[in-house]
Parts: C-alpha cells; sequence; structure tokens
C-alpha cells in the first residue's frame, strides 16, 4: 500500500505540471523547510531561520500576526456579505435582514465578520501595548511604530464607516453621534471654535464632506460604503505592506 | 576636523555594534528553523482564535435594531463601544475637545513616542524599572482610557445618566439639582471682582474674573513645564529643549483631562475657560 502511495506521490511529484507549481520538495528537510520560505509569498513575509527568544508566545502574544489574520478573515466574509448587499437606503436593511433569514449561512458570516472587527479592534490595541511595554518602538523602529499607528486609525475608521451600513437605528445614530463631533472641529466644523468665523456653514464644513450632506443619508450609506470596501482595506494594504517590510528588515527586537 | 572624528568614531562604534550583534544574536545555534516552529505557532493561534470567534458568533449574533429612521431617537444614544471613551469625555468637555482635539492629540501623541523617548534601554525585554516613566504615563493614558469606555458601555443609560446594573434602566433619573458653574463665576463672587470688561476685542469683552481663569489655565501649563525644568534636571537633560517640551505639553494635556473630570465632579465646575469661540 505505502509502495503504490509513494509510487503514486513520486509520479505527481515529478510532472511539469506540479513542479511548475511548487518549487519545494515537501517540507521535511531543512533544505526543503528553507526552500518553501523563498517560494511561497506567503511564508516569505517570514525570514527563514529566526532567533529562538522571538518563539516565545509569552513575548508577542501572538498579537500582530492575529491582527493580520483577523483582517483576512474580515476580507473574506466581508467579500461574501457584498454579495447580497446594495448600499440604497430603501434596500440595504432588507438585505441585511435576507441574510438572517433567507440565505444559506447569512447570519454566521455576518455574525462572524462583525466580531472579527470587535476582536481586531481589539487586538490592534494589545498590540500597541505590548510592542509599547517591550520597547519595540526604539531605534531602529521608530516609523514602523508610526506605520503602525496609521493601521491603529485605519482599523478604527474601518469599523466606524461598516457600523452605518445595516441602516438600522444603531447604525444611523453611532454615525450621527460622530457626525455631531465631526462638526464641531476647530476651524473646519461649522459649529466648532473659529469654524463660523472662517466662513464655515453647514453646507461647507468638513462634517458635510464625510457625510455628503448635513444629516446621514443616501449619500453617506454610499460614501460609507465605499470607504468601507474599497478605499480603506487598500489603505489598510499598503502601510501593512510597509509594516511587515520593515519588520522583515529590522528582525524581531525580542528576547535572546 | 572635530566632525571627522566624530564620524570615524561613530563609524567604528557601528562597526563593534554589528560585529557584536553578528556573534551574539544571530549565531546559527541560537535560530531555528522557521518551518515549522514559528508557522506551527501561527496555525495554532490561528486556529484557536478562530474556534472562538465561531463560538461568538453562534452564540451571539450580529444584532439589527429596527430600521434607521431620522424620526425616532434612541435613548441613549451610543456611539460603537471603541469611541464610547470619547462619547463620555462630551459629558465633561465640548465637543470640539472630546471628538477632535483630544483623539487627534492622542494620535499625536502615539506617533511621536519613539521620537521623545530615545532611551535604548528596555528593547525587546519587558523591562519596567529602568523605564518608569515611560511606562507610567503609557499605563495611565491606557487606563483612562479603558475605564471611559467602561463606564460608557455598562455604567450610562437614559438621557447618558448614572446606572448601576442593578438599577432600572427604563427608569429615568430625576433631574439632578446640582448647578454647574464657570469657574469665573466663582471667582468673581468669591473674590469681589468688578463685573464691568476691562477690555473689547469685538464680541470679547472679558472681565476681571474672565482674565484670571486665563492665567490659571496657562499657569497650568507654565508651571508644570517649569517645575521638572528647575528641579529635575536630569530629567530635563534627557530629553533637550524640543523633546521636553512636546512631551510635557502632551503630558500635562492626559493629566488635564482627569483634573477636568475631578474639578466637574467635585467643585460643579462647568468651564475652566469662556471665550465667545470656545470653551474649555
Amino acid at each position: 500500500m505505502k509502495k503504490t502511495f509513494d509510487l503514486i506521490y513520486g509520479f505527481i511529484t515529478q510532472t511539469q505540471l506540479y513542479k511548475s507549481v511548487f518549487r519545494h520538495g515537501y517540507p521535511s528537510t531543512d533544505a526543503n523547510r528553507a526552500l518553501i520560505m523563498f517560494s511561497n509569498v506567503i511564508l516569505h513575509l517570514h525570514p527563514v531561520r529566526i532567533r529562538r527568544g522571538a518563539l516565545k508566545i509569552k513575548f508577542t502574544w501572538c498579537l500582530g500576526g492575529l491582527t493580520f489574520f483577523f483582517f483576512i478573515l474580515l476580507a473574506v466574509t466581508g467579500v461574501f456579505l457584498m454579495f447580497y448587499y446594495v448600499p440604497d437606503t430603501r434596500r440595504a436593511y432588507q438585505n441585511i435582514k435576507d441574510l438572517g433569514t433567507v440565505i444559506y449561512f447569512g447570519t454566521l458570516f455576518r455574525s462572524l465578520h462583525r466580531w472579527a472587527a470587535h476582536a481586531m479592534v481589539l487586538s490592534v490595541w494589545l498590540h500597541m501595548t505590548r510592542v509599547f511595554m517591550t520597547g519595540s518602538y526604539k531605534p531602529p523602529r521608530e516609523f514602523n511604530w508610526v506605520v503602525g499607528v496609521i493601521l491603529l486609525v485605519c482599523t478604527l475608521l474601518l469599523s466606524w464607516t461598516g457600523y452605518l451600513l445595516p441602516w438600522d437605528q444603531l447604525a444611523l445614530w453611532a454615525v450621527t453621534v460622530g457626525s455631531k463631533m465631526a462638526e464641531a472641529s476647530p476651524l473646519l466644523g461649522n459649529a466648532g471654535p473659529f469654524g463660523a468665523e472662517i466662513g464655515m456653514t453647514v453646507e461647507n464644513d468638513v462634517a458635510f464632506a464625510l457625510l455628503g450632506g448635513t444629516m446621514v443619508g443616501q449619500s453617506t450609506l454610499l460614501r460609507f460604503y465605499v470607504l468601507h470596501c474599497l478605499a480603506l482595506p487598500l489603505v489598510a494594504t499598503l502601510f501593512m505592506a510597509v509594516h511587515f517590510w520593515r519588520i522583515r528588515k529590522d528582525g524581531f527586537s525580542g528576547p535572546l | 576636523m572635530e566632525s571627522v572624528e566624530t564620524s570615524v568614531k561613530t563609524k567604528d562604534a557601528l562597526a563593534s555594534r554589528i560585529k557584536k550583534a553578528a556573534t551574539q544574536n544571530l549565531g546559527p545555534e541560537d535560530t531555528v528553523l522557521v518551518w515549522p516552529n514559528l508557522v506551527y505557532i501561527e496555525l495554532v493561534s490561528m486556529v484557536f482564535s478562530l474556534a472562538i470567534l465561531l463560538f461568538l458568533a453562534i452564540v451571539s449574533p450580529a444584532p439589527l435594531e429596527e430600521m434607521a429612521s431620522a424620526d425616532t431617537t434612541p435613548n441613549p444614544t451610543k456611539a460603537p463601544w471603541y469611541f464610547l471613551g470619547l462619547q463620555e469625555l462630551l459629558v465633561f468637555f465640548d465637543p470640539w475637545l472630546a471628538g477632535v482635539v483630544l483623539p487627534s492629540l492622542i494620535i499625536v501623541g502615539l506617533v511621536v513616542i519613539p521620537y521623545i523617548d530615545t532611551s535604548p534601554t528596555g528593547k525587546g525585554t519587558y523591562n519596567f524599572s529602568d523605564r518608569k516613566f515611560a511606562v507610567f504615563s503609557f499605563s495611565f493614558g491606557l487606563a483612562l482610557w479603558y475605564l471611559l469606555i467602561v463606564i460608557g458601555v455598562w455604567f450610562r443609560g437614559l438621557d447618558w445618566s448614572w446606572y448601576w446594573p442593578w438599577d432600572n434602566p427604563y427608569l429615568h433619573r430625576s433631574a439632578t439639582a446640582v448647578t454647574l458653574v464657570d469657574l469665573e463665576v466663582l471667582l468673581q463672587s468669591a473674590l469681589h471682582l468688578p463685573e464691568t470688561p476691562l477690555l473689547t476685542m469685538g464680541r470679547y469683552e472679558p472681565t476681571a474674573a474672565n482674565l484670571l481663569t486665563w492665567g490659571i489655565f496657562l499657569a497650568y501649563y507654565v508651571v508644570g513645564l517649569t517645575i521638572p525644568f528647575l528641579f529635575l534636571r536630569h530629567f530635563y537633560r534627557r530629553f533637550g529643549f524640543i523633546r521636553y517640551n512636546i512631551m510635557m505639553f502632551l503630558f500635562l494635556s492626559m493629566m488635564g483631562v482627569p483634573l477636568k473630570i475631578f474639578l466637574r465632579l467635585m467643585a460643579n465646575i462647568k468651564y475652566i475657560l469662556v471665550t465667545p469661540w470656545f470653551k474649555i
């Protein structure tokens, strides 16, 4: 039996098709374990070898990696949700209702998307706390900490824009609270310090730009939808690439 | 001549550091292969967290309230939980501060951390004893942030009043008899200051009491900046002029938040400083 299996395995791994896809053998030898790191784009985020100390779970608590995992999970569940969602104030709420009533696994995917979003916000905060407590922002990693702060802002904006999409009472009023704060921005908001003095009104201030109007409505929903599904994920991905690249170049700050 | 010497020195130091790093940290005996050692840990942590998320998603599905309607305002109106700390600050600060300036200062404060704290001690370890001030400042801000969120999520009910978990959440609190006063009003009556404006600058006609509140507000920063400068010289020297001023401004602003909350709760003070354009 084993002989037959080895024969089939040997045949498959010798074909042109297999060799064109996988440029390494099964990672059971050191050479293949190194090769898999070179030839796989996801694994290439890692170095081939790592210091023993950096492996300690009690050092990183896996928080950065988990944040990335939650992002991937959110992208996958988010794409699923996008198939069933139209950013139209007359349809959006019914679309979400359909997810819970007529679409197979609709509730599961929506709930998973929501919980992963909560988890991502929390894991970003905890990851930053860990990085601070281990002094990992110190030279040469200063700029990567700044990139991390940008990613924190992206995460919060992604969460906040997603909050509006179900178009229920929770969504509308949570976003209204936020837009009231935008109206009160110094200089840029009509109700903020020196806003009126430099000509800000309800129809040209930063809250108007954010909402696409003077109150949360159709334009807001479309804006938040585009920001949530396209613009912010792209920005986040760009900065994530820089973030991971820098970690790869600088290595872990971990103990020996 | 001097600069050349320094650069040679720096180069030497760098070379010896690289040599040290190469021999100590990156020796092959200290390293292990990422596959399977790290990849395995990552896989297990991903599977484990996915299991937790699936469990939560099944036990507590995403909520869906009634369809959005501009006609009915829910009471209380709550922002998402991660912004509830800022919403809680609205009790004590005007929206331009609670919702815009303070969060911006938090972001700026986070960004400048590595450029303020340039000391290399405690890199790559959980070392708190050699960086007490840094760890204290960060933990203080973090504790304040989480505390405000916990209050916003679990202790605020109808009309944003304080509700204990055992209180009836559907019963309105009777309006409190506490009247909040501005600091300048307190000072005016306590010190018998004249009520006539001293100056006229367009809409702004400050009285003696108002100018005094300006003095108190600015003195908070001036005194806060001066005391460590005069009496903690080694602390000041560690940062240098620019870093010290940026860091202390952010630190004092952070400390000002619980201070204002304290003044509101203990002395019923609404605003420290009142102008026609903004109130603090």
